[in-house]
C-alpha cells in the first residue's frame, strides 16, 4: 500500500529543464511545489570536478549519467507487423537520468525552429499544395506560431547564456549570422565562441560555395555571464568533454547550474530523488490527475504525492509512458489513425562525410558540444521541395565536438579497423580530420509511434514502451540530398582525401550513436481528436496536467529540440500562472 | 588440448620461460624494450627474470593467454607503440570483465531472448563476462580444429588470418556469430588502448602519445588562440597526474 502524503499545490515529475523551469515558475507565483527526480542529486562542484570529470571510458562509454537498462529500457520493432526486441544496451539514444536529467550532459546546441516549422502542415500546403503531402505522411502544425514563441526562445536563450550571432534582428538580415532565422528581437546574451580550425576551413568552403554560413548558437559561454534567475556561468575552457559529461566550469547551461541554485534556495520547492514515479492517479469523471504515485528506490516505499496541479516533464519516452500506463487519452492506433497518445514519435536523420586535410593541423580535443559552423541553406523549407521526392532538410556543420579517442579517430576509407596499417592511419590522421554532420528533420510517418510492450516490463513491472519505428523513403531522399551538399562542402576544402559519405540507409539501428533528439507520442495541438495537449501543453484529458518537453512535437525539425522544448516550457508557464491559476479550468475550447 | 605437450596451467604458471614472457607481458610489468627482450629470449627458452605476475582477477589462463594473443595482433609493437599487453590492456580486459560492467550493469537481462535482427543490437543472455567465455573458448575450439592449435600458440600470420575470418563472420560459434564476438573483443582493446591509464591500459599513455592527444586537464581557452592551425606540444597527462 502507498503512504498517502499530505496534498501539495503542485507536483513535477522529472527534474530536468522542463521540471526546473516549471518548478521556478510556479514557486515564484506562490506555490508549493514538489520536485520528483527518479535519479540521484547532482551538483556540479561535487559531482562534476576535475580530474575526475574528464574520465572518457567512465562518463562516454560506461555511460554514467545515463538512463540504467537494466532498470528500464524501451522495445523496438520496424513496423506494426513486427515483434519488438528490448534495447539492452543504449547506443543510437541516450537519455539522461539524475537531477538536471539530459540537461546536464547535452551538447549545448540552442536552436529556435524556422518559423514555417512552427505551422508545417499550413505551410506546406500553401506553397506545394495540399495534395503534395503524402497521406502517410502525418505531420500537424505545434498550434503555436514563431511569434507566439519568440519572447520565450529569448527568455531561454538568456536563461542559457547562448553564445551565437544574430541572423535576423528585427527583420533585418546580418551577415555572419543565420539570415534564414525567425526575427529576434534581441541579439544573443553571448558572442559567439573562439572558431576552431574545423569551422573555418567549413566556413570558407560553404562561402565559396556561395552558402551562409554561421556560428552554433551554443550554451556554452564564451565569456564568463550571470543569467536573470541570478546564476553564474563561467567561460567554457574548450575541454572537448560536453556531449556525455557533466561540466566543470559552469560554461555548459545545465539546470543544474542554471536554475537549480535559486531554485533549491526556495523553501517554497523541496526536491525528492529517488523518487520513481509509477504512474498518474487520473480521476477521468473530474478530468483530473488527483496524485502521483512513485517508488522511493532507497526504501523500496511507495508513495501517493496528491497535488492540484502536475507537471510532467521527464524524458519523451517517460512522458508517453506514463499517460500510457495511466489510461490518459486514447492510445494511438496506427490501423486506423485513432487515437493519439503515442502518435508522430520522430527521430532525427543524421548523415554526414570526413574530411581529410594532410597540412591542416585541427586539434580536434580543443572544442566545445556546439563548436562549428554551420548552414541553414538546406534547412527546413529554405529551398524549393518541388520534385524531390522530400519535405526538410538539416543543418549542416563543420567543426569538432571533442577529439576523445576511444570514440573519436577518423581513417581514410580502406584503412583496416586493427594492425599495423590501422595504427599507422590513425597516428597518420587523428590530428588532420574531422566530419561533416547533417541532422536532418524526421517528418512523422503514420506506423511510427509509442505503445506498450505487450511482453517485456521494467524493473518496476510496469509494461516498457514499445517504439514502432523506422526511417521511410523520405528520410532516405533527404538524407541523400543533404550529404551530397556536405560532401560538396568537402571538396571545396581542397582535401587530400574526403571520406565515404555516409547517408542514412537501412533499418534504424539501436547500436551507433545517431541522436537523442527523440521526440512526439504526447504530441500539442489545437484538435483534441489528433493531439495529446493543447497550444498551453495542458492535456485535453486532465485539466490539471500538463506535459512539457519533445514528447509534444508532432515532428521533429532538424534542429536539437532543447531551445524549443525551453521556450515551450516558459510559453506554458506563462499560461499556466496567468491564466489557469486564476480559473483552472481548460485553457482551449476542445 | 591434444597435441599440447605442456598442459596451458604449468605453461603460464611459468613452468617455461615462454609462459613468463605471457604473463610478465600480460601484467604490463616490463618496459616494452624489456619485455621485447624477454619475449625473444622466450623462443630460445633461456629463463627470463621478470617480477611476480600481477595475479588475473577473472580470466583463466586460458583466456588470459587468448586475450594477450589477441590484443597483440591487434596492437602490434612498432615505433609508433608498444603492444597491446606491453601497454596493459590485456590486464585493462580482466578488470573490466570482472568489474560491474563485465557482470552485466546497465544492461536489461529479462527474457525472452529472441533472435532479432542485427539493426536490434546485442540480445544475448549473457553477461560481457559470460560472452568473452563463450567466445573464447569457441574461438580456440575452432582453430584447434583447423590449426590443431590454440590460438595463442598459432604464428602471428594465422593469428592475424584467423582474426580476420573472424572480422568477417566466416564462422559461426554456437549462439552467436565470430563476427559478434570479434567486434566485442576489439571493441573493449580500443577502450583499453585509449582510455585514461587509471584502468591498466595505455601505460604510460603510449597511444595518447601515438596520436598527439593530449589528455587532461583539457583547459584550452588560450590554447584556441595560441595552437589554431598548430601541432599541440605538451606532453600529455592522465587522471592519476591529478589525484
Amino acid at each position: 500500500m502507498a503512504t498517502k502524503l499530505p496534498e501539495v499545490d503542485a507536483v513535477v515529475i522529472g527534474v530536468g529543464w522542463t521540471g526546473s523551469i516549471l518548478a521556478r515558475e510556479l514557486t515564484k507565483a506562490g506555490l508549493n511545489v514538489v520536485g520528483l527526480e527518479r535519479g540521484a542529486k547532482r551538483i556540479p562542484g561535487e559531482d562534476f570536478t576535475i580530474p575526475s570529470v574528464r574520465d572518457d571510458l567512465k562518463y562516454a562509454v560506461r555511460q554514467e549519467l545515463f538512463q540504467d537498462t537494466a532498470i528500464e529500457t524501451v522495445s523496438l520493432r520496424h513496423s506494426p507487423s513486427e515483434t519488438a526486441l528490448p534495447v539492452r544496451r543504449l547506443g543510437a539514444f541516450l537519455p539522461g537520468i539524475g537531477l538536471g536529467g539530459a540537461g546536464a550532459h547535452w551538447n549545448g546546441m540552442t536552436w529556435r525552429l524556422l518559423p514555417s516549422d512552427h505551422n508545417l502542415r499550413t505551410h506546406l500546403t500553401e506553397r506545394y499544395g495540399a495534395k503534395a503531402i503524402p497521406e502517410d505522411m502525418t505531420i500537424a502544425d505545434f498550434g503555436v506560431t514563431y511569434d507566439d514563441l519568440e519572447p520565450h526562445y529569448d527568455r531561454f536563450e538568456k536563461l542559457c547564456g547562448v553564445s551565437g550571432k544574430a541572423g535576423n534582428l528585427r527583420g533585418t538580415k546580418i551577415e555572419g549570422g543565420n539570415v534564414f532565422e525567425g526575427p529576434r528581437q534581441n541579439e544573443y546574451p553571448n558572442k559567439p565562441l573562439i572558431q576552431s580550425m574545423a569551422g573555418s576551413l567549413f566556413e570558407g568552403a560553404a562561402k565559396s560555395l556561395g552558402y551562409h554560413p554561421f556560428p552554433g548558437p551554443a550554451s556554452n559561454a564564451s565569456a564568463p555571464y550571470t543569467n536573470p534567475e541570478g546564476a553564474s556561468m563561467g567561460a567554457c575552457v574548450y575541454c572537448g568533454h560536453c556531449e556525455r559529461f557533466g561540466c566543470e566550469s559552469n560554461a555548459k547551461a545545465s539546470p543544474n547550474v542554471s536554475v537549480l541554485p535559486v531554485l533549491m534556495a526556495d523553501p517554497r520547492f523541496s526536491l525528492r530523488t529517488h523518487a520513481y514515479v509509477r504512474e498518474l492517479v487520473y480521476d477521468k469523471a473530474a478530468r483530473k490527475v488527483t496524485a502521483v504515485r512513485y517508488l522511493d528506490t532507497r526504501s523500496g516505499e511507495e508513495f501517493e504525492q496528491p497535488a492540484g496541479l502536475v507537471i510532467l516533464g521527464a524524458y519523451t519516452f517517460n512522458n508517453t509512458l506514463l499517460m500510457l500506463v495511466s489510461g490518459i487519452g486514447e492510445p494511438y492506433d496506427p490501423a486506423t489513425g485513432k487515437g493519439t497518445v503515442g502518435r508522430n514519435y520522430c527521430y532525427q536523420v543524421t548523415s554526414g562525410v570526413s574530411v581529410f586535410l594532410q597540412d591542416k593541423v585541427i586539434n580536434p580535443f580543443m572544442a566545445t558540444g556546439s563548436h562549428g559552423m554551420l548552414i541553414d541553406d538546406f534547412n527546413g523549407d529554405n529551398f524549393d521541395h518541388g520534385g524531390l521526392g522530400f519535405f526538410g532538410g538539416a543543418w549542416i556543420q563543420g567543426g569538432t565536438t571533442n577529439g576523445r579517442p576511444i570514440l573519436t579517430r577518423p581513417v581514410p576509407p580502406g584503412t583496416p579497423r586493427w594492425g599495423r596499417a590501422w595504427k599507422e592511419a590513425t597516428a597518420k590522421w587523428y590530428n588532420h580530420a574531422f566530419f561533416i554532420n547533417c541532422s536532418g528533420a524526421n517528418y512523422a510517418h503514420r506506423e511510427n509511434y509509442l505503445s506498450l510492450d505487450p511482453t517485456y516490463r521494467d524493473a518496476i513491472g510496469r509494461p516498457l514502451l514499445r517504439m514502432t519505428f523506422n526511417f521511410h523513403d523520405w528520410d532516405y531522399k533527404l538524407s541523400a540530398y543533404v550529404t551530397d551538399v556536405a560532401v560538396k562542402i568537402a571538396k571545396a576544402m581542397n582535401p587530400t582525401i574526403v571520406g565515404t559519405p555516409l547517408p542514412r540507409r537501412g533499418n534504424f539501428s539501436v547500436i551507433p550513436y545517431q541522436s537523442t533528439h527523440n521526440t512526439g507520442g504526447t504530441i500539442m495541438g489545437t484538435d483534441p481528436k489528433a493531439s495529446v495537449v493543447n497550444r498551453y501543453l495542458q492535456s485535453w484529458d486532465a485539466d490539471n496536467l500538463f506535459v512539457m518537453g519533445a514528447s509534444t512535437f508532432p515532428q521533429n525539425a532538424s534542429y536539437n529540440p532543447t531551445g524549443m522544448v525551453g521556450a515551450l516550457a516558459y510559453w506554458s508557464a506563462d499560461a499556466i500562472t496567468k491564466r489557469y491559476l486564476k480559473s483552472p479550468g481548460p485553457l482551449m475550447p476542445a | 588440448m591434444a597435441n599440447e605437450a605442456i598442459p596451458r596451467r604449468r605453461f603460464l604458471a611459468g613452468a617455461g620461460a615462454a609462459g613468463t614472457a605471457v604473463a610478465a607481458a600480460l601484467t604490463g610489468e616490463l618496459a616494452a624494450p624489456e619485455a621485447a627482450e624477454a619475449a625473444k629470449k622466450a623462443k630460445t627458452a633461456a629463463p627470463a627474470k621478470a617480477p611476480a605476475p600481477e595475479p588475473l582477477l577473472t580470466l583463466t589462463a586460458t583466456e588470459a593467454a587468448f586475450i594477450s594473443a589477441a590484443v597483440d595482433t591487434f596492437i602490434p609493437a612498432d615505433d609508433l607503440s608498444p603492444s597491446g599487453t606491453e601497454c596493459g590492456v590485456a590486464v585493462f580486459i580482466d578488470r573490466q570483465l570482472a568489474g560491474a560492467w563485465g557482470s552485466g550493469a546497465r544492461l536489461y537481462r529479462d527474457g525472452p531472448y529472441l533472435k532479432g535482427k542485427p539493426e536490434h543490437g546485442y540480445q544475448l543472455p549473457l553477461t560481457p563476462r559470460e560472452f568473452f567465455r563463450a567466445g573464447i573458448a569457441a574461438a580456440n575450439e575452432w582453430t584447434l580444429k583447423l590449426h590443431g592449435k590454440e590460438f595463442d600458440r598459432l604464428s602471428p600470420a594465422d593469428r592475424e588470418a584467423v582474426l580476420k575470418e573472424f572480422e568477417q563472420g566466416k564462422v559461426q560459434f554456437e549462439g552467436f556469430s565470430s563476427k559478434q564476438f570479434f567486434e566485442a573483443l576489439l571493441e573493449i582493446t580500443m577502450e583499453g588502448f585509449f582510455s585514461d591509464p587509471i584502468y591498466g591500459g595505455n601505460r604510460h599513455m603510449a597511444a595518447w602519445k601515438m596520436i598527439g592527444y593530449p589528455g587532461l586537464p583539457a583547459t584550452h581557452a588560450e590554447d584556441m588562440k595560441t595552437y589554431f592551425g598548430k601541432r599541440y606540444d605538451k606532453p600529455p597527462q592522465s587522471i592519476a597526474d591529478f589525484s
